[in-house]
Parts: C-alpha cells; structure tokens; sequence
C-alpha cells in the first residue's frame, strides 16, 4: 500500500491527462480525414486561424467535421458512462443502455415526439427521457422480485433484450406509416448514425455536462454500491437517494444523445469493461476514464464508419456493434463458467 | 451507559410478522449474543438495528438518540457491521475494502488522507491480513475474506460492531480466532459486540449476555448461566439437550441428543 498522501488524486490526474491527450490527438485525426481527403499539413493552420488556408477546407473542417467531432466524442462519453452507471446500480457488467432496451424507448419517444411537431429543444428530449425511464420501468419489474434489490440477472438480460426487440419493431412500425420527411431516416435510428447533426444543435449538447458531473461526484457512493446495497447502507450511504439520483440522472443524458444520435450499441459495455480490466473498480478513476475514453472510441469509430466505405458512408452503429456484440458474447460465455 | 434500546419493536414482510413486542437494552461494552432458532429474527433484528430492515413499529435509540432521526451517515459513524456475506461481482483488493469503512467520516468524493491510510493498516495488522492487502477479495479464504470485513468494520471507528453468524463457515481455529478479535476489541477499546450466532457453545463461552430469541419474540435474556439451561433450550429448539457446566470454567456447555443416544 502506498504511503503518501493522496494517491487517488495523483492517479485521477495521471489518468485524465493521458486520455485527454489521446483523445485531442483522435479529434485531430477526425477533423484532418474526410470525403474530401486528407487536410494534415492544414489542419493547425485553420485551428489557430493562421494565414495560407483554403477556406473552402476551413469551412468543411468548422461547419461539418467539427460538430461531428464533438458529437461523436460527447455520444460516445454519455454512452460509456451511462453503461458504467447502470453496471453498478444493477452490479451486473452486462448492463448497457442499449441492451437494456433504454436507447430504445428514448428513440420511440422523440420519434412521437417529432411526428406530433414538437420542439426539438425541448420536446423531443422530454418525450425521449419518458420513453427511457418507461422501458427501463418496464425491464426491472420484470426482472426483480418483491424488491428492487433482487434483480435476476438472466430475466435483466432477457427482458432488457426482447424489450429491445419490440422497440425496434415499434420504430419501424412507426415510421413506415408516417409520411413526414423529418422522420424517414429509419437507419438513423435503427443503427446510429451522427450524420444528421449540425452546428446549431450543439447547445443540446451542454446539458450533459451538469450530469457527468453529477455523476462524477457520486463516484464513492457507486464503489460502496457495488457491495450491495446493504452493505453501501451499512457504509453511511442514503442508498434510495443516491440510486435514483443516478438512473434518473443517466437516463436524461441517454436520452438528450439518442435523439441526436439514434442506438449505438455495446459502447456502454465495451469502454467500461476495459478500463475496469486496466484500472479496477475505483469509479473515481473509471467515471473519468469513461467519459474520456468513450469520446475517444466513438470518435475512431465514426472516423472508421466515414471512411472505410468507398462510397458514402454507413452508420456508426455497424461499426460499434461489431466490435461490441463479440466481447459481449465473451462476457456472457466467461460469466457462465 | 445504554448502547442500544429497543422498546416494543414490531416489524413484519407483508402479512408475516417477523418481530413481536422485543424490548431490550444493550449495555455499553457487552458482548450481546442473539441465539434462537432459525427463521426466528434473529437476522431481522440486527438489520433493524444497522437501520436496514425498512418500517417498523417502536422505539430503537442508539447512543442515546433515536434511529429514525440519525442519517445513514450518522449511524454508520457508530455502528459497524459484518454481513453474513459479501457480493464479490466487483472485486476490490483487501486494502481498498477495509479503507471503504473510513467512508462515513470522508467528504464527497471521499478522498483519504495519511490518517485514513494509518486507521486500515492498523486494522489489517490486528486482524492479520496486511500480508493480503494487495489481494484481490475473491481469491482469499472464507476466514481471510471474514477478517477483512472485520477490519473495514474497525476502521470504521465504531462503538458498536454488529455481527451476523461470523464464524458460521469457519473451522474452529478461525472462529476462535475471530471470536478472541471480538472479546480483545471490546476489552482494549470498549467496544460493544452484537452478534448472532447459531453456536451455543461460543455464545457461552464468549457472551456476557445472551437474547434467546423464539418465533420473533424475546424468550429469555440474561447471562449465559441463566439462559443456557435444557429446559430453555428444549423449550424454544424443540430437541433435547444436554447442559452441563465446561471444564474449561464457569460457563455452560451445551450439546444436543441425537436420538440414538436417547435412553
């Protein structure tokens, strides 16, 4: 055991520095590559505004590779920590927003939300975070027993993915008899995609920012939650508060990118798994690391979706989905034996 | 000085009810052992007292002031507690466990200072497993693993240390063994011990007083003398027993009849 004073700072400022390197690094490598080829050499020069850029290129890079960017990094932070989030609170690291069918109801929500014209400021998120907490509702009623503490791990999974399964069906049920434009998208929504963002909807975006660090101040409490309830109790920890204020919390900011993002799946398991296997249970260490590194993964992933494709694009979610579904499959097999 | 007060303590699940009419004082430094059937409430009335066991009816008053006005917080500054068990889904090490019992005295993030860092080494040393402090919580033993509890628990800097079957799965070395921590703990530091146990013979030879506990109401408290008699025993387990005094002092010692020894 160390010895000096504060160990715990020394590692979360250690850790939030390398990732903070590395995903400004990630960000730099997704705002030099797009359709329009490679802008390395230029790409310091239009940053910091310095003479001798094209400013057809600059526009590209600040109207349309820029908001992505931040986008992808801020979907990918939400959606990692919001797996991280759900794996303490249920103490099971299969636990996912995706897979727990959440992302699904937030979708079937805003897309209500859009077909009744709502506001996409306001009323689509809400509609999103009552479809969210309605299908989260639904999955832990059907999986816990007399009480919310005895939640089955199989009939989580279980009811979480057919939960999943009928909000797919939903969705496309819904938007196959809707004939407005705003919703036509069906792969948006089915698969993820962060194509259909612009500058002007990043203000969305800043309401996440209170819930990281909500979350991030709950960090000690999660650890003592991942003993048990009881035993967090036993702690000193209002268990009720503190649980709510976390599934309450996560699901808004699950919401307010679903509808920006549509589902992508598996980064709230994949992230949070290995950073679990690199640096333990410490959530004072993983919630940073989460939402630093999850930015960072979405935003490679989403480079790859951009790029691997000789013409257009294809959705992120593809992309995300089959890196994720297999160490899924590996968690569920190793959890078994 | 009074520990715990129960007066009239009713608690049930639904439409059974678990908890009838307790009343019981605990006194500062007893080691208070709960023996009785099982299914009886002896669990149950542990839990009411950590303040985990959810509505109840009556009075409990820690340290002189009442349950339901003390935050999770507050309590958990007084009272300790070693569950039957702990999930192992995400396993800290050792010293990252018993440092968790500085918990209700940290801030927010519960950062730790050099005092916090001296409180869980001082308590591996004393329940000897600072050779274990980088370990993880599920590679150890069933006894290990009860030592570390034991040591977040004194680390919580407690007055009272609840116990739930400590020594259940332990072999006899490792009861005794967690049984003398227990006994040193309350003689060097005060400490007052609550625990249930299902061995009458450690409730004897440890407990200075004893609740025996039948189908959730009080049948006797008192010392091990008094309430150890067969006719007790019989009464509330419902099996003969043998009760005679030990050799080893002036405590009963108790064994149960099978049949084939019945004349």
């Amino acid at each position: 055991m160390q010895s000096d004073s504060r160990p715990v700072i020394r590692k979360f400022l250690r850790l939030s520095l390398t990732l903070t390197v590395i995903l400004a690094a990630s960000a730099l490598l997704g705002l030099s590559i797009g359709s329009s080829g490679h802008n390395f050499t230029e790409i310091f020069d239009i940053l910091f505004n310095r003479a001798g850029h094209d400013p057809m290129t600059a526009t590209i890079i600040w109207q349309i590779r820029f908001p992505r960017i931040i986008l992808a990094a801020t979907v990918g932070a939400t959606l990692a920590l919001g797996g991280l989030v759900f794996q303490a609170l249920l103490r099971n690291a299969l636990a996912e927003p995706y897979i727990l069918g959440v992302s699904g109801g937030s979708a079937i929500g805003a897309i209500i939300a859009m077909l009744f014209g709502l506001s996409p400021f306001f009323g689509v998120p809400i509609a999103a975070f009552i479809g969210s907490m309605g299908t989260l509702a639904l999955v832990l009623v059907l999986s816990s027993g007399r009480s919310l503490s005895t939640i089955n791990k199989d009939s989580l999974l279980l009811g979480g993915v057919m939960v999943n399964a009928f909000c797919g069906a939903v969705i496309m049920f819904l938007i196959s008899i809707t004939q407005t434009t705003q919703v036509r998208q069906i792969l948006f929504w089915l698969m993820g995609d962060l194509s259909m963002f612009s500058v002007d909807k990043l203000p969305i975006l800043f309401a996440i920012i209170p819930c990281f660090i909500i979350i991030f101040l709950m960090s000690r409490p999660m650890n003592l939650l991942l003993l048990g309830k009881e035993n967090a109790a036993h702690l000193g920890i209002n268990v009720q508060v503190i649980f709510y204020t976390l599934l309450i919390t996560t699901s808004l900011m699950v919401s307010l990118v679903v509808c920006q993002s549509g589902l992508i799946g598996f980064v709230g398991l994949v992230i949070p798994h290995i950073f679990r296997i690199m640096l333990g249970p410490d959530h004072r260490q993983l919630v940073p690391a989460c939402i630093l590194g999850g930015g960072t993964y979405l935003i490679i992933c989403d480079l790859l979706a951009r790029t691997l494709p000789t013409e257009g694009e294809m959705p992120v979610g593809i992309i995300t989905a089959l890196i994720g579904a297999p160490i899924f499959i590996f968690l569920l097999w190793r959890a078994n034996r | 000085m009074i520990a715990i007060s129960i007066a009239n303590l009713y608690l049930s699940y639904g439409r059974v009810n678990v908890l009838q009419d307790i009343s019981l004082e605990i006194r500062s430094g007893d080691f208070f052992i709960i023996i009785g059937p099982n299914g009886t409430g002896k669990t149950t009335i542990l839990k009411t007292m950590a303040g985990v066991a959810g509505k109840f009816r009556g009075e409990i008053e820690v340290i002189g002031k009442k349950l339901a006005a003390c935050s999770p917080r507050e309590l958990a500054r007084v009272i300790a507690v070693v569950p039957q068990q702990m999930p192992l889904d995400f396993p800290f090490t050792v010293a990252e466990t018993i440092l968790m019992g500085r918990s209700p005295h940290l801030g927010m993030l519960g950062l730790e200072g050099p005092a916090d860092y001296e409180l869980t080494k001082q308590a591996m040393e004393f329940t000897d497993v600072a050779h274990l402090a980088d370990r993880r919580l599920d590679q150890l033993s069933g006894g290990e693993r009860q030592r570390v509890i034991i040591a977040r628990a004194i680390c919580q800097q407690p007055k009272i240390i609840l116990l739930d079957e400590p020594t259940a799965s332990l072999d006899p070395a490792h009861q005794i063994k967690i049984m003398d921590l227990m006994e040193q703990l309350r003689q060097d530091q005060g400490m007052t011990i609550v625990m249930v146990s299902h061995d009458l013979n450690l409730a004897a030879m440890y407990g200075n007083r004893l609740l025996l506990l039948n189908n959730g109401k009080v049948d006797m408290i008192g010392s091990p003398q008094a309430v150890l008699t067969g006719a007790n025993l019989e009464r509330t387990y419902g099996c003969t027993m043998q009760v005679e005094e030990n050799i080893l002092g002036n405590v009963p010692r108790v064994t149960p009849v099978p049949n084939k020894f019945k004349t």
